[in-house]
């Protein structure tokens, strides 16, 4: 409706690009922090949000365990199996070609998308929102549910706390020379393999919370991954690859440039978001902030 | 600064390789076993000793559930019940995966029509997919039966010889639940429309509608297929004021849209929702809670009579336990009368021909009952209008449905001459 939306909509409309923004955000800094250490274009991300929001699904289902708990049981079972796949594949394959782990990644991918498809089929499963959570603050401009603004929230946090532990604490220090050079910060007694594993394991951790966030809102189904997935590693292209602040900060510009596609040109909003990544490849090869080399 | 060499490297191919991969991936990653053969390749071609049925369909996307996997059952479940032999030939089933894209699914068409020797090509549930297998089917003279796409065009504009249109389509939708809801005060719309042929119909079949009973559409947005977010455009059916929004999307579109609509507080707030293509397995994917009051049109219930409850719950024991949807039963249907059809003909080669004869017949069988087919190839049978129950209401899985009322085969479906269709004699 293009000519007759009003301010207020309009802002209606820019918020929610910010509720959306803020599951690129949580994504892609995952990625962004597997992709600083590891070098590993970690594929199998959305297939470990998919299958986080599936933990939480079946804990509820099957053990009567509810959102709040899932919140943590998910990330922390995501997170072991990221520690086993890194200990026992990714590990083998760091001295080869990049492309190796990133066949590893999809083909895993492929795998967990493959079995949960087998198992619950591809409508997907119903998930309720928490009793604490539900209903909706009128905003004046518009109608706002709670749910959506939590998630808001506690994906800020997350970001935030994540770039400042990456940033400004002693560990994150560590995390940063490792990155630089793993050899010489090995020599200094520090263990780089077990960091690199702690590591990835955090990032998918990181995916699986995403996923139960998402869980209340979108169906819990096979393919809610994959349709994340492509637009999250065009957030982490944009910022620059490997770049903590450029995901999270390209997480929520895109949620907002998508926003604003769907109310002028709905039809484009799922396009939107990689003629964008053409451009800034175009013009800063190393996205908006990474660091040519 | 000096950066490690292995990280130069890598960040150089990096970028550009994970570009290439991130955009190849949406493909990729269903490119998986485009078409499972359970024949050889080799055998005789049409018109030999073997009928085969090539049951194409969405195998692993959001329509995957409402036909998918349990098409080539319902099909099989026909072959069955003809006793696996027809006019002394065997009878095969091949499936394939056309992914919901209308050039995967002609290519598969293609080559099961040049080598394969498929004889005739059921379901195919998205309606791009099927307008082109419509128009593929027709140049090559085989048969095409279409239980699970909607568009009415498959009849009208773009009807064909060699197509016979199952189950149900957007013009019986649109007739049957959009008549419903206007006449119990429905009467202002705001469509959200999937942004292809089958959500394009539909939109304009209820709009006709709608505005032939007196009501009026306020305005409509169309969304990509398959996409996961529809907050900002239910904010916009929000602020349109419209009493009904009009969800004119299927499958997995369908359950996102519902669920938020939900969260956003639409129907609390006095809108009202019109699920204008509601499949029983999308009420099962969002549970009673959300789906409760929904209005809703369907050709076939499980729960209908004594018949639909047999062929069901067999058919449920063959596909883990899930009931089928009005596509699966439209296969079952639809297969079956092509059997019987080519029972008389005693042959399978001229799909021209085949069609005529299904035409000529008139069908019967367990879930349909009594039907018929009409002249631009429109199947003709009852659509019965259901509200979605209370979860209190329902008293085991997949009770959803009361019925509100049925509409009788001579008005549920468009009359042929209205149709457009140039094969209907004026």
């Amino acid at each position: 409706m293009p000519g007759e939306i009003s301010a207020q909509a309009l802002f209606g409309q820019l918020l929610l690009g910010l509720i959306n923004g803020s599951f690129y955000a949580l994504l892609s800094l995952g990625l962004a922090i597997i992709f600083g250490l590891l070098n590993v274009i970690n594929f199998a991300h959305g297939a470990l949000y998919t299958l986080g929001a599936f933990i939480g699904w079946a804990v509820l289902h099957y053990a009567g365990i509810g959102y709040w708990p899932a919140l943590i049981v998910a990330p922390l079972a995501v997170g072991a199996l990221g520690i086993v796949v890194e200990r026992t594949l990714l590990q083998r394959l760091y001295r080869l070609d990049p492309l190796y782990n990133l066949l590893l990644t999809f083909g895993l991918a492929l795998i967990i998308q493959g079995l949960l498809q087998t198992r619950f089929g591809s409508s997907g499963e119903p998930y309720e929102i928490p009793a604490l959570l539900k209903g909706v603050k009128d905003l004046g401009f518009m109608v706002l549910p709670v749910y959506r603004g939590w998630v808001t929230v506690v994906s800020l946090v997350v970001c935030l706390t994540t770039w400042f532990v990456t940033e400004r604490t002693k560990l994150g220090s560590y995390l940063r020379a490792a990155t630089e050079n793993p050899a010489l910060v090995q020599a200094f007694g520090i263990n780089v393999p077990r960091m690199v594993t702690m590591t990835y394991g955090l990032g998918v951790a990181l995916a699986a919370f995403a996923g139960v966030l998402a869980a209340p809102i979108y169906r819990v189904s096979p393919g809610m991954g994959a349709e994340m997935i492509i637009v999250v590693f065009a957030v982490v292209v944009i910022g620059g690859m490997g770049s903590i602040m450029g995901s999270i900060v390209t997480g929520f510009a895109l949620g907002l440039i998508e926003a604003l596609t769907k109310v002028f040109y709905p039809a484009a909003s799922s396009t939107v978001v990689f003629a964008l990544m053409a451009v800034v490849l175009l013009v800063r090869p190393a996205g908006l902030f990474g660091k040519a080399t | 600064m000096s950066t490690h060499p292995r990280k130069r490297l890598a960040e150089h191919s990096m970028v550009a390789s994970l570009l290439a991969a991130a955009l190849a991936v949406a493909p990729a990653c269903k490119k998986t076993a485009p078409a499972s053969d359970h024949r050889d390749g080799t055998a005789a071609a049409t018109g030999g000793n073997k009928i085969t049925i090539g049951v194409l369909t969405d195998m692993s996307g959001l329509y995957a559930d409402l036909a998918g996997a349990g098409s080539v059952v319902a099909a099989q479940m026909a072959i069955d019940d003809m006793g696996g032999k027809v006019a002394g030939m065997a009878i095969e089933i091949v499936s394939g995966d056309h992914q919901n894209k209308a050039d995967i699914g002609s290519n598969i068409a293609r080559e099961w029509y040049d080598t394969k020797g498929v004889d005739v090509i059921v379901d195919v549930p998205t309606s791009s997919v099927a307008l082109a297998v419509s128009e593929l089917t027709r140049s090559k003279n085989k048969v095409f039966l279409a239980s699970g796409p909607g568009s009415a065009d498959l009849t009208g504009k773009s009807c064909s010889p060699n197509t016979i249109h199952w189950t149900y389509d957007t013009w019986a939708l649109a007739n049957a639940t959009g008549r419903e809801i206007v006449k119990h005060g429905g009467d202002s719309w705001f469509f959200l429309a999937a942004d292809y042929a089958f959500g394009t119909a539909l939109e304009r079949d209820v709009t006709r509608v709608v505005e032939a009973s007196g009501g009026k559409v306020l305005g409509g947005v169309k969304h990509p297929l398959n996409a996961p977010d529809f907050s900002s455009f239910l904010l916009q059916a929000q602020s349109s004021g419209a009493k009904i929004v009009g969800l004119a999307n299927a499958g997995g579109d369908t359950i996102n849209a519902i669920k938020q609509a939900a969260e956003f507080g639409i129907v609390a707030k006095g809108q009202k929702l019109a699920g204008l293509l509601v499949f029983i397995s999308d009420v099962n994917a969002l549970g009673l809670d959300a789906a409760q009051g929904l209005i809703l049109s369907e050709a076939f219930y499980w729960d209908r009579d004594d018949n639909t409850r047999g062929w069901s719950k067999a058919f449920a024991a063959r596909h883990d336990g899930k009931m089928p949807t009005m596509v699966h039963a439209g296969v079952y249907s639809a297969v079956l009368h092509y059997l019987k059809a080519i029972a008389e003909l005693k042959a399978a080669g001229d799909g021209k021909a085949v069609v005529a004869k299904m035409e000529a017949l008139p069908t019967d069988d367990r879930l349909f009952g009594k039907g018929t087919i009409d002249p631009n190839g429109r199947k003709r049978h009852a659509m019965y209008v259901y509200e979605v129950k209370a979860p209190g209401d329902s008293k085991a899985k997949w009770d959803y449905y009361k019925l509100i009322r049925e509409v009788p085969a001579d008005q549920a479906f468009r009359a042929p001459a209205d149709s457009a269709c140039p094969l209907v004699a004026k």
